[in-house]
């Protein structure tokens, strides 16, 4: 339904005295996605992640230019047909209530995401209805304002607002920070519904662990690269083919609690090769000859010359 | 609904009693500051009472009215004595006008007030709109030009955009009038409405001409912040195009700031009018002021400076009540959660 490869995301940014300075702050991103599935994207902040969902919905800033290739149903996703396609077939769950019109009622705003995609005000009326049954969400959460839902009213609104656009593909923020477990559970429980019901649901998080309780598969982003793409059993399998993934999984408290030493490479000084080969454990020369590709391995994908069949 | 409307009608009158509170201070300290500089000013209020018949007064009679003000007296109970007939109301009679200067100020005021409606009226509605339109295309040439605009008027002085106005539209183009509230040798209870409406236009334009640019460069900012926050990100992730964006959430959201600003800008207003109305010599409140200057007429002077912080501070009050009205996280608090 989604394929995405070698997306670069290029910002241009004016310092003083007018100097030109290329940001390369995506480089070689690639990622695809079936309906009734659902994809996790991890990687630490910094990584790309939620710039991938604002390409997707073509809303980066101005300044940013973008190259490789992304299609949405087997058609090329020019910025036109971003514009045409958002809030309607691609829908975004965002972080947090702030992402809502704090003076404007809750009811209000998830009808007018609904009417976005074409209904009648009747429609979308029945429509946020019918959501909120869904959800179990009182009828009187209509007429609140954002800053009064509870945390977990919160994100069941959020999710509403992706679900009455009947939008065939869902990318979710990082829907679970600092969240109360059980809620993190029930929010989790959605996003995989919706998977059911048919829908490819993108899920943006650095929480490894949160992401392997619903996701089908995972991409693992690294300094704006999509560095492996594993199915979620690999995980507890020890099926893990890029070094990175792994130091990931070892960092978890559950496993040997080992942060991953160093930092990501900032985008103005990317080096020529590998990305990651400043922290890697196995680097060698030709990694830093050039970026290696992406390559097949053990059914998975995975960007490293080192990685073993 | 019983445990809303309690907290409620508590807050109200706890506010209420704060700003009548703030108010009596605001009063008092105005009553000091106004009788210890006039007790310091050069103005004799003998002279001044007697004016031109100056020379057909003996020193003798002088010092007997002197005596009979109380003028003698230490300046304390002279103090004292003066805000005593201050707290009854009686604020004296105006020397110009030789009416009781409570009377002076109402019907001045209620020339001024219209041209001050009209003034604040139309520099909000109009503010809000240049606003709106520089914000939402920020950085293109309509946005250049309003703030070209805007910027030029802010620095520019009341009385010459006042002039200018007059000398454009009355001398040169002779459709409106050059001066007054009404038609001169027209009796008042004769003048038409439109007679009235058509000598205010003028002088209430230049008030508000000021006034815009202001609320236009706030207005502005304003709606840029709006338009880079994370829910106008979120509305156009939903496909929302930008005028719909500045609909449904840019106008809700500058509202509130664009409100209490023109609130707060009557000071601003009311000072402006001291001006206008002199170019224009329109019988306001304003034109007054300045023959009570002019004249040294006391009483009227330190009536209409009680006025205007009267005045000033219900702009401020109405600014400072708009909040809870209109900000539903102030008005319901977190008393749903
Ligand atoms: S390519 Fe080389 S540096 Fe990069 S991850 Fe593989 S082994 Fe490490």
């Amino acid at each position: 339904m989604l394929s995405i490869s070698n997306l670069g995301v290029t910002f241009t940014q004016y310092n003083q005295g007018l100097r030109r300075k290329q940001l390369t702050v995506i480089t070689d991103l690639d990622l695809d996605v079936q309906s009734g599935e659902v994809v996790a994207v991890v990687g630490a902040s910094g990584s790309g992640k939620s710039l991938l969902a604002h390409a997707l919905l073509g809303i980066l800033p101005k300044n940013a230019a973008i190259s490789g290739t992304m299609r949405f149903q087997g058609e090329m996703l020019t910025p036109k047909r971003c514009q045409s396609l958002r809030g309607k077939a691609i829908a975004l769950i965002p972080q947090s209530v702030g992402y809502l019109d704090p003076l404007m009622k809750v009811g209000a705003q998830v009808q007018r995401v609904a009417q976005l995609t074409g209904c009648s005000k009747a429609e979308a009326k029945t429509g946020v209805d019918r959501t909120f049954t869904r959800y179990d969400l009182p009828m009187n959460v209509r007429d609140r304002y954002p800053f009064q839902l509870s945390g977990g009213m919160a994100r069941r609104v959020l999710v509403s607002t992706a679900v009455v656009t009947k939008a065939q593909l869902v990318i979710a923020d990082e829907p679970t920070p600092g969240l109360h477990p059980d809620v993190v559970k029930e929010t989790l429980s959605h996003l995989r519904e919706l998977a059911t019901e048919g829908r490819g649901v993108i899920l943006i998080t650095h929480d490894i662990e949160a992401a392997l309780q619903i996701a089908d598969r995972v991409a693992v982003f690294y300094a704006g690269t999509t560095v492996e793409i594993a199915a979620a059993r690999d995980f507890h399998s020890g099926n893990l083919r890029h070094p990175y993934t792994q130091a990931l999984w070892r960092s978890l408290p559950q496993n040997e609690f080992m942060p991953v030493p160093g930092n990501q490479p900032s985008p103005e000084q990317l080096p020529t090769g590998c990305l990651f080969s400043d922290r890697c454990p196995w680097v060698s020369e030709i990694c830093d000859a050039e970026r290696p590709q992406l390559r097949k391995v053990r059914e998975g994908w995975v960007r490293c010359v080192h990685a073993k069949g | 609904m019983d445990m809303r409307v309690k907290p409620l009608l508590l807050f109200i009158v706890i506010f209420a009693a704060q700003k009548l509170l703030r108010l009596g201070l605001l009063l008092m300290a105005v009553a000091v500051f106004t009788f210890v500089l006039l007790s310091f000013s050069p103005i004799d209020p003998v002279k001044a009472y007697i004016g031109a018949d100056m020379m057909q007064i003996s020193p003798e009679q002088q010092v007997l009215i002197a005596e009979r003000w109380g003028l003698d007296q230490p300046i304390g109970e002279r103090f004292l004595d003066w805000l005593g007939q201050l707290v009854q109301g009686n604020l004296g009679t105006s020397l110009v006008f030789n009416q009781p200067v409570s009377e002076v100020i109402a019907s001045r005021f209620q020339a001024s007030l219209q041209m001050l409606a009209i003034a604040w009226l139309f520099s909000g509605l109009l503010g809000l709109a240049l606003g709106i339109t520089a914000g939402a295309l920020q950085g293109r040439w309509p946005d250049r030009l309003i703030r070209f605009y805007a910027y030029t008027l802010a620095s520019a002085p009341t009385f010459w955009v006042a002039l200018l106005l007059l000398i454009i539209f009355a001398v040169s183009f002779k459709i409106a009038p050059v001066c007054c509230a009404a038609p001169p040798g027209v009796l008042s209870q004769n003048v038409t409405f439109w007679q009235r409406l058509h000598h205010l236009l003028l002088p209430a334009a230049a008030l508000s001409i000021i006034g815009i640019a202001n609320i236009t460069l706030h207005t502005r900012q304003k709606l840029i912040d709006v338009l880079h926050s994370d829910y106008v990100l979120f509305a156009r992730a939903q496909g929302e195009s930008l005028w719909n964006i500045v609909r449904y959430h840019g106008f809700r959201n500058i509202l509130l700031p664009a409100i209490t600003l023109q609130f707060a800008s009557l000071s601003e207003l009311f000072g402006g009018s001291v001006l206008v109305e002199q170019v224009f010599a329109y019988p306001g409140l304003g034109e007054a002021t300045v023959q009570a200057a002019l004249r040294s007429d006391i009483p009227l002077l330190v009536g209409i400076v009680f006025f205007s912080a009267l005045f000033v501070y219900t702009g401020n009050t109405l600014a400072d009540l708009a909040y809870p009205v209109i900000d539903p996280r102030i008005r319901l608090g977190d008393s749903l959660t």
